[in-house]
């Protein structure tokens, strides 16, 4: 049977262990030519030019080959194509589809529709595990473990899909603590709290952002989007809250890391970027190596 | 005079020889009971009543179809817009069984995903959901995974 990644929770905490280890050893070793005379599809039917780049990378790392198109302007979708069509025709030519699509559930159809493996790369609000799982390896490398962990996380909680997947993912982990930062109208949204409290995980939510990040081992910055108030003024209030500036971090851990899905539009303020601790570039890095490890894994090459 | 109400009530739909009779169906979802069962394209003998005084739904419907007997997960379909709905087996004019439709642990098509954003609202695919809970009812979209309650279930 086909091996497909479409939501985090497709994989088990033995399959994210064996990404972590072979994101490491691509790392170690980032060309291989695992993916020699193979094509990989990579359709972008929604513009994402940072995880499109790392994706091909990935690819081009483990010497594969490349079909595909950056934005739907530039395919068939544009003359009126059903996706359904698309990916019939793609999965004749490709031996791997990695895909991006606005529509929540449109990664979920494709691999129900193509006899090659799908890989998400984000499917509208809905998930966006590649990205999940190179936030973990970036845990993993800067800690030196996924258990114990102190994880804040912080700025649009109601929303943001990257932090309602890591959340499922470290729940797999020993002893995990979160602290969610959010405006009351961003807050993280009951199922992820029920789903924390049938674990018997601990969980404490703050609506300021302050000095509480002492007690930090990952902070986990998400933007406050303008677009996600209804009310101008609610938001007035509440951007310059979430900003993490440098002077911040003088009383947290030393062992803590800062990290962001990016692009970040001004809640890391730009003095952060030389501390130590900010490691949102680094992160963006560590993609590529994930990325090698989920391919292998999917087209069982490792 | 209750007996006599029940009397009436029973003349108003003859009775059938062999066959279901679906009772207890809300007089405003009895054609769409009739369309999720396929009732409106097969050649059997089918009598139906709408609007008749119930004490428990207001106004019910029922239907009855001759030769035909439904399997469970066939009739459980019409769970959601019927949950009260009883059906009797008819045998020789005798009701041989009586049943009760239960919501099942998944549904396929019926119900629409409340999500505008999902796949299943933008292009042709028959929908999956996963039943979470059942009172009140709680459907998972296999696809955008987002949770469509009872208060925002509309229908094909």
């Amino acid at each position: 049977m086909k091996k497909d990644l479409i939501s985090i929770t497709d994989f088990s905490k033995d399959e994210y262990l064996k990404i972590m280890k072979l994101a490491a050893e691509f790392e170690e070793n980032p060309n291989q030519d695992l993916l020699k005379g193979k094509v990989i599809a990579t359709l972008f039917f929604e513009p994402s030019t940072r995880t499109r780049l790392s994706f091909e990378t990935a690819i081009n790392r483990l010497g594969g080959k490349i079909i595909g198109f950056a934005d739907p302007d530039s395919s068939s979708a544009s003359k009126g194509e059903t996706l359904h069509d698309t990916i019939k025709m793609v999965s004749n030519y490709a031996d791997l589809i990695v895909m991006r699509h606005p529509l929540e559930g449109a990664a979920r159809y494709a691999a129900e529709v193509s006899p090659v493996p799908v890989i998400n790369a984000g499917d509208g609000a809905n998930q966006h595990p590649t990205q999940t799982l190179l936030d973990m390896y970036s845990i993993l490398k800067t800690q030196g473990s996924l258990d114990n962990l102190n994880i804040f996380l912080v700025g649009d909680l109601k929303y943001g899909r990257t932090v309602h997947s890591l959340l499922m993912a470290m729940s797999e982990f020993e002893n995990p603590i979160f602290n969610f930062v959010a405006p009351p109208v961003l807050e993280m949204p009951d199922e992820y709290k029920i789903f924390l409290r049938e674990k018997g995980i601990k969980y404490y939510e703050h609506s300021e952002f302050t000095d509480i990040i002492s007690a930090a081992d990952i902070i986990y910055m998400t933007r406050v989007q303008k677009e996600r108030f209804s009310d101008p003024i609610e938001y007035e209030q509440v951007k310059n809250i979430y900003i993490l500036r440098n002077s911040m971090l003088e009383k947290t851990r030393p062992n803590v890391k800062i990290l962001h899905p990016l692009p970040r539009v001004n809640e890391i303020h730009t003095d952060v970027d030389t501390s130590e601790k900010a490691y949102y570039f680094t992160q963006a890095r560590n993609g590529v190596f994930t990325r090698e490890a989920i391919i292998s894994h999917i087209m069982n090459l490792k | 005079m209750q007996d006599e109400q029940k009397k009436k009530l029973k003349l108003k739909v003859s009775a059938i020889k062999e066959g279901t009779v679906i009772d207890h169906i809300p007089a405003k979802n009895l054609f769409k009971v009739i369309s999720i069962l396929g009732l409106d394209s097969i050649n059997n003998q089918i009598t139906f009543g709408t609007n008749l005084e119930s004490g428990k739904l207001g106004y019910k419907a029922i239907v009855k179809v001759s030769n035909k007997f439904f399997e469970d997960d066939e009739i459980n379909k019409i769970a959601l817009i019927a949950p009260h709905a009883k059906l009797n087996i008819i045998r020789d004019y005798e009701v041989v069984e009586k049943k009760v439709v239960e919501i099942p642990d998944s549904i396929q098509g019926i119900v629409k995903c409340f999500n505008p954003k999902c796949i299943t609202n933008n292009e042709r695919i028959t929908t999956s959901f996963k039943v979470v809970e059942k009172e009140p009812i709680s459907l998972k979209c296999r696809y955008c995974e987002k949770l469509t309650n009872s208060n925002q279930i509309s229908m094909y």
